[in-house]
């Protein structure tokens, strides 16, 4: 990206100029000048193209690890209300609805791990499913599956997978309300039927890592996190239901927005007024896709806790957040000193509510939500904490991004060697893909480091602790 | 080169995901080459049976749309079935589409590519460039 076309209004912190007889919002660029000059022009372009859409409050926004999506840049946040004609936008969502992570910690130390590391690598690749044509041992049918978009991580509790204590750590306590089954087509849970407890492919994963270094003791002290700490991430999200339910919306809002005399600058910015009965509709769907998620992850947890239990039988594995970053999550913003409920679309971008906020657990309330900025599979990942004077609707980076793209990776690594040269950095990757493998590389994304520091510089969140990969399971 | 000939599928750059491309000398053959374009992500075709015959329709009358429409029916149907398919018909009378795709079910032996979620609005378009329809669309991996 140019920086030249771009004013600079802080250290972290641009924005786009208008052009003369241009009608748009404002658009703000969070970063440093390295990570947005790294950056491809289609990310100004799309988010630019989110600021004339209707309803729009404040600015379209990205995230220091934004890269080229479709429609919304991945790292895109932008709310719309009600009351202005606002839209809700499945482009603006992603296709996997409510992607997130779902974060452990356990008892369990690296001198713990690193003798059975191996056999762990091993264990977990044949218990979790991953990767393209895996299916789940769980078969469910369409009315199961109603209960699952009813229910979310709650159903799967009570299904056995996992315990009451799970939910208190999960957005929504693990159920989004206003989920409406009956928006979701039967070919949406035709897909899901044996997807349940998958990990799915691309960049999803199930990693095992070790606490390198804290960086805040206060919030590393409430998040029950120390240096040497095992700690398990998995990144997945809704699946085949999921993507089904993002595709439909999407033709039938492409249609609805002429209809509704949007200008639409990029069709994939599809959408429909959040009071019209297609928007609605997306909203019910979109809101059982994230009970999808949540009772997803909670699944792959039990399993992951099982798998533990196996090699260390007296280890515990707590969840200490599960955090989405593909949703439209209804929320009250301060803007302008006003109080007012938005829609608020993340699009690969991390909510980060801040110290005090009435929808955190007792536990982290003093300190903030855990955000999660996963990284490659040979760098590492960042635990962060939200803060309460976040200027961008309460949200952060969710990953280092990608810096090359999948073809690019390809053309660069091959999977196989990768494994090996992160083996002998007792790194374990175990995978069914390795053309996955390769598109992946640690050297395909942008530098995790410069992403989490730009964060905190930006305000966005601060920085907790840094996470080392010890074993990875690839989609 | 012949009115009934298929040309080979191609991609684009694209950062996150993978654009695709399918050209044909007519939109169906496009359309077809497109499919396998996105199945050939997932897995290398030409080890797949085509064992397994699914037939569906669809009506759309913008080709834009019909083109995402039927990937992404293709993607749907292959999840639901827990296939792979490899090869593709696909015929238009007016808005109305019939298509078939021939497949098997997924297997150890077959090599495990990365999987597509859906095809995207991104990049979208379905033109005759000279004597060749050409469709392309980004697809999300």
């Amino acid at each position: 990206m140019d920086l030249q076309q771009l004013h600079q209004i802080q250290s972290y912190l641009w924005t786009l100029p208008l052009k003369p007889g241009e009608s748009r919002k404002e658009v703000l660029l969070y970063g440093s000048a390295p990570l947005l000059e790294s950056m491809d022009d289609k990310v100004l372009e799309q988010i630019t193209n989110v600021a004339s859409l209707p309803g729009l409050v404040g600015a379209a926004m990205t995230m220091p690890d934004a890269h080229w999506g479709y429609g919304f840049p991945i790292g895109g946040v932008a709310a719309f209300d009600v009351e202005q004609g606002g839209i809700i936008s499945a482009g603006g969502v992603g296709f996997d609805i409510s992607c997130g992570i779902r974060c452990l910690r356990s008892n369990l130390n690296l001198q713990d791990v690193k003798p059975h590391l191996s056999t762990l690598a091993e264990r977990l690749f044949k218990v979790i499913p991953a990767g393209v044509g895996e299916e789940g041992l769980l078969k469910l049918d369409t009315k199961q599956l109603d209960q699952v978009l009813l229910g979310g991580a709650r159903w799967a509790v009570q299904q056995g997978y996992g315990s009451e204590a799970d939910l208190e750590f999960i957005e929504e306590r693990g159920c989004m309300a206003g989920a409406v089954p009956a928006n979701v087509s039967e070919l949406a849970k035709k897909r899901q039927r044996g997807e349940m407890g998958t990990l799915g492919s691309g960049n999803h994963y199930l990693e095992v890592q070790v606490v390198d270094r804290i960086l805040d003791p206060a919030a590393a002290q409430a998040f029950g996190l120390q240096e040497g700490q095992i700690i398990i991430s998995i990144h997945c999200g809704s699946r085949g239901l999921g993507h089904q339910i993002g595709t439909e919306y999407l033709v039938s809002m492409a249609k609805t927005a002429e209809r509704c005399g949007i200008h639409l600058p990029d069709r994939e910015l599809a959408c429909a007024p959040i009071q019209s009965p297609e928007g609605q509709q997306y909203i019910g769907a979109m809101n059982a896709g994230i009970n999808c998620a949540l009772a997803n992850r909670q699944i792959l947890t039990h399993l992951t806790r099982e798998t533990f239990m196996e090699v260390f039988p007296n280890s515990e594995l707590e969840t200490l957040f599960d955090v989405s970053h593909n949703t439209c999550k209804i929320e009250k913003h301060k803007v302008d000193g006003k109080s007012r409920v938005l829609h608020v679309h993340r699009k690969g971008a991390t909510r980060a509510f801040g110290p005090g906020h009435d929808t955190l657990p007792e536990r982290y309330r003093a300190v903030g939500q855990p955000v999660v900025i996963g990284g490659s599979m040979g760098t590492g990942s960042y635990i962060l904490a939200g803060n309460s004077d976040n200027p961008a609707f309460a949200s952060a980076s969710h990953g280092a991004g990608r810096a090359l793209s999948r073809h690019q990776a390809l053309a660069r690594w091959q999977g196989k060697q990768l494994v090996s040269e992160l083996a002998q950095q007792g790194i374990l990757i175990r995978s069914r893909s390795m053309r996955g493998v390769a598109e992946e590389a640690p050297g395909a994304y942008k530098d995790v480091d410069l992403v989490a520091e730009a964060t905190e510089q930006a305000k966005l969140a601060r920085r907790v602790a840094f996470l080392k990969p010890l074993a990875c399971v690839k989609g | 080169m012949s009115k009934n000939t298929k040309m080979i599928s191609l991609y684009f750059e694209h950062d996150a995901d993978v654009g695709i491309i399918g050209r044909g000398s007519t939109i169906e053959q496009a359309f077809e080459s497109a499919a396998e374009a996105v199945f050939s992500i997932m897995t290398n075709l030409e080890t797949v049976q085509p064992d397994i015959s699914v037939a569906f329709e669809f009506e759309e009358e913008d080709l834009e749309l019909a083109l995402v429409t039927w990937l992404n029916l293709l993607l749907g149907k292959a999840r639901e079935l827990g296939m792979v398919f490899c090869r593709f018909h696909i015929h238009r009378q007016g808005n109305l589409w019939n298509a078939e795709a021939l497949g098997e079910k997924w297997h150890a032996d077959l090599e495990r590519g990365v999987e597509v979620k859906g095809a995207t609005l991104t990049m979208l378009s379905v033109k005759q460039i000279g004597a060749i329809w050409e469709a392309r669309c980004v697809v999300d991996v």
